[in-house]
């Protein structure tokens, strides 16, 4: 008895459709017997991790707060995988982002300019457009492999900003803590909802989603990169260049991870710190492809993965989950819609061996 | 008489297509029975249900009489069925005896001597100690003969076994062949080729579009009436020959060196020859004697900076496929299928590949009416049967994509055009078709180049022909002047 798979010449645009609510579902189920085997009770862990964020507007601001960066930086990403250059260090690009938007403020605490926030971003971006164009330069002149290199700068990026927490860019007045001094109003971001801490960042998001949809829907520089994913030779063939679609894609992937750590520091957090680090460039590869690199699929799957934040938060303390909880369920949402692209895009048989005569 | 094997009414489909239907096939022991169809009549497909590659849908296959289920190619070698396949499946890296000695149980030592052996009974010589790669398709071909004969088959499938090789060994196999059906071997021989059919077998089925259409004793009747079986309608008539001014050197290679990476690879050595507009010239040989790597240099998928390769009289060698194109170049590659197309894209997007400077880009935006319109003219003017421009690529027979491809690179109007294996697995009808259009560029003044395997073609629309054989380019024939004879043995590396 063996089992084969073979491609089917065609997946069912429905399967393609259903696979992330098939998986979501799937991901509750398996979360079901897990908290059950944790001894904690599954109805009030999946209040809180689903139903809870709904249920209060404080809440619900906080899901569309989360939301900004990981919707962000997963568009950028999208556009790499797509064309198969697969920049994992989002988070290292987003810390890099974070502390060269710092460090206006960081200078000059008392600055009022206007030009402070538009400053801060665009050496967000820039940083984090920079940080990757080394792991670019490296696969173009070395063909060193871009997953390697932008994951170890990633822990190289961590140490740099350890090394300015602790040292030369710790508040003076701050206790020890490893933080930077607050930023002055002009420094951070304006609230887009009154009375929530949603800020602008969100609008940014949203419209690097609608630049993203137009740059792999209708621009030819995107078909190129599609082309180059799908099909390499024939990107050679039509001549389409490789080492612009690696800068292309690593570079456009560090822009939004940068700026959306340079919208951190001057959106919730307000200055310098360690937790601007908390994950959100892995969990933004999961975001890219519970979206199934579609621009569109992509704003879906970024407002789920963040309600499962938010909900993970309450359940901590509600249902008295460990923090590992909210991960393992993020990993199995991956797990169960990577298993179900495979089943959806081959056929499965039993092959039964029989002995001729 | 038992028939050795028979197939009563199999029938195998994949999705909607129906690869092989009712068919009935009887092949007596002793006799070299022949399968023959155009690329796309399913013969591949019924090859692989005989061989246990696939189970059929329904119908029956009985060996000996007996009805038997073949569920993998070893029940079928446990029967006594050996198949040689088109593609061969030898390690290179290996020598002959070591590949063998991966299926064929016994010591390495006597099995170099039943080779030998074998070698001297049935004109099928080789050195067992020889490494794959060093040796010839030719002799590679009897490697994977002696390979089945080890197995003392009653049954040895042959698929498209000729056209791997130069004239001159096709009648050493034949040989070989005869000497095995004597000692009683039945021989299922896979071919389109109708003047080796007749020359070879005693019976022959008939495929078309996966039905049997004809069973014949290929002796008694007339090639023609063959084809008429085969295509379902007459044959095309041949091109109309004119002679055609020539004018400027669009295509000069001089003395082109180039080592070859891959130590498996063929290197060329001091390549030269001059394409000008109006007249097409064409690159005989086998496969496997540089042609991909000629290809990829001329087309710019592999650049090697200098002035070996000039277009439009530009030195071209460090310009990518883009930047030749763009001098009036355009090209179609033996591979359709992720090289000259992305099967995962529409049709219309295949069309914009490589045709995104016939007005479907404005300032860096696609232009969709613009693209679909250019992908319906191709469809239109091409007889490229599909749905329309949004069916993937993918979804195409192999011969309609052929069409898709050489439809939108000669749309293009190119001043030099490259076309390897431009009819390659296209039905006879689409390959006249094919001809007829280069032709016409041709005589409207394009410089084409057309690499292919098969010589019947070169010699009906190339003005000059040469032959590529181990990295080396033969000087220029005239093909009004030269002989099938003459290019067979260039092929062979024999000189003229």
């Amino acid at each position: 008895m063996s089992i084969s798979f073979t491609r089917r010449a065609k997946a069912s645009r429905v399967a393609m459709l259903l696979a992330p609510v098939v998986a979501f579902c799937c991901a509750i189920v398996a979360s079901v017997i897990l908290f059950t085997a944790l001894g904690k009770s599954p109805g009030q862990a999946l209040y809180s991790l689903l139903l809870e964020p709904f249920l209060s507007w404080y809440n619900f601001s906080e899901v569309l707060l989360k939301m900004a960066p990981l919707l962000l930086i997963a568009q950028g990403l999208a556009i790499g995988f797509r064309a198969n250059v697969f920049n994992i260090g989002a988070e290292g690009q987003l810390i890099i982002g974070a502390i060269a938007a710092s460090a206006l403020p960081v200078w000059y605490p008392m600055g009022d300019s206007a030009w402070m926030l538009p400053a801060m971003l665009v050496m967000g971006a820039g940083a984090g457009m920079a940080w990757a164009g080394i792991a670019a330069l490296f696969r173009t002149r070395f063909n060193a492999n871009e997953i390697l290199v932008t994951l170890m700068l990633s822990l190289i990026a961590a140490q740099v900003l350890n090394y300015l927490l602790l040292g030369p860019w710790k508040d003076p007045n701050g206790f020890n803590f490893p933080q930077s001094v607050m930023f002055p109003d002009a420094a951070l971001l304006p609230i887009l909802l009154p009375g929530t801490r949603v800020n602008v960042s969100l609008l940014l998001a949203l419209i690097a989603s609608v630049l993203a949809y137009v740059l792999m829907r209708h621009r030819f520089s995107g078909f190129q990169l599609l082309v180059g994913g799908l099909a390499p030779r024939a990107a050679r063939y039509a001549g389409f260049s490789e080492t612009r679609a690696i800068w292309m894609s690593l570079l456009l992937g560090g822009l939004a991870a940068g700026l959306a750590g340079a919208s951190e520091v001057a959106g919730p957090l307000g200055q310098l710190q360690r937790s601007v680090s908390t994950g959100y460039g892995y969990s933004a590869i999961i975001v890219a492809y519970l979206g199934g690199l579609n621009p569109l699929g992509i704003v879906i799957s970024a407002f789920v993965m963040s309600v499962i934040y938010i909900g993970g938060d309450n359940a901590m303390v509600s249902a008295d989950l460990p923090v590992a909880a909210v991960w393992v369920f993020q990993g199995l949402l991956l797990c169960f819609y990577l298993a179900g692209l495979t089943f959806i895009r081959h056929k499965v048989t039993w092959i039964r061996r029989k002995v001729a005569p | 008489m038992t028939a050795l094997l028979s197939l009563q009414g199999v029938s195998k489909r994949y999705g909607a297509v129906k690869a092989n239907s009712g068919i009935d096939l009887v092949v007596d022991p002793g006799s070299i029975h022949a399968i023959l169809g155009e690329n796309g009549a399913g013969k591949s497909t019924l090859m692989k249900l005989i061989y246990g590659v696939e189970s059929p849908d329904a119908g029956s296959i009985l060996w000996k009489g007996q009805p038997v289920t073949l569920a993998s190619p070893a029940d079928a070698r446990r029967l006594g069925i050996g198949m040689v396949f088109q593609h061969f499946s030898l390690f290179e890296t290996l020598s002959v005896v070591q590949n063998i000695a991966l299926i064929v149980p016994g010591r390495q030592a006597d099995l170099a001597r039943r080779i030998r052996a074998l070698g001297a009974e049935f004109g099928l010589e080789v050195d067992p100690e020889a490494m794959v790669h060093a040796l010839s398709v030719g002799e590679r071909q009897r490697v994977e003969i002696i390979r089945c004969l080890l197995l003392e088959p009653e049954l040895l499938i042959l698929d498209e076994p000729t056209s791997v090789l130069p004239p001159q060994s096709v009648a050493r196999l034949f040989d070989t062949l005869r000497a095995l059906q004597a000692r009683g071997m039945a021989i299922l021989f896979i071919s389109h080729k109708l003047e080796e059919i007749k020359e070879l077998c005693d019976t022959a089925t008939i495929l078309r579009g996966g039905q049997v259409t004809g069973r014949v004793t290929p002796r008694d009747h007339s090639a023609k009436d063959l084809a008429t079986l085969m295509i379902g309608r007459a044959m095309p008539p041949p091109l109309p020959a004119t002679p055609q001014a020539q004018g400027e050197v669009r295509l000069e290679l001089s003395g082109l060196d180039y080592i070859n990476d891959d130590p498996f690879g063929v290197s060329l050595r001091d390549v030269s020859l001059r394409l000008h507009s109006g007249e097409i010239v064409g690159i005989a040989g086998i496969s496997g004697n540089g042609q991909q790597e000629l290809a990829a240099l001329i087309s710019g998928e592999v650049m090697r900076p200098g002035d070996a390769i000039r277009m439009m009289g530009r030195a071209v060698g460090g310009l990518d496929a883009a930047h030749r194109r763009r001098l009036g170049f355009a090209f179609v590659p033996e591979e359709r299928l992720g090289r000259g197309a992305v099967p995962d894209m529409s049709l219309a997007d295949n069309a914009l590949l490589t045709a995104h400077s016939a007005g479907l880009v404005q300032r860096g935006f696609i232009r969709r009416g613009p693209e679909r319109a250019y992908t319906a003219a191709i469809i239109a003017a091409y007889d490229v049967r599909t749905p329309g421009p949004e069916a993937e690529a993918a979804a195409l027979s192999g011969g309609n994509l052929q069409k898709f491809i050489m439809g939108r690179e000669m749309m293009l109007a190119p001043k030099l055009l490259l076309a390897s294996q431009p009819t390659w697995g296209v039905d006879i009808g689409a390959a006249t078709d094919i001809r007829q259009r280069l032709v016409a560029m041709r005589n409207e003044g394009a410089a084409i180049l057309v690499i292919s395997e098969e010589l019947e073609e070169l010699f009906q629309i190339c003005d000059r022909l040469h032959v590529l054989h181990k990295g080396h380019l033969s000087p220029s024939l005239q093909t009004a002047a030269t002989s099938v004879e003459q290019v067979g043995s260039y092929m062979i590396g024999a000189g003229a």
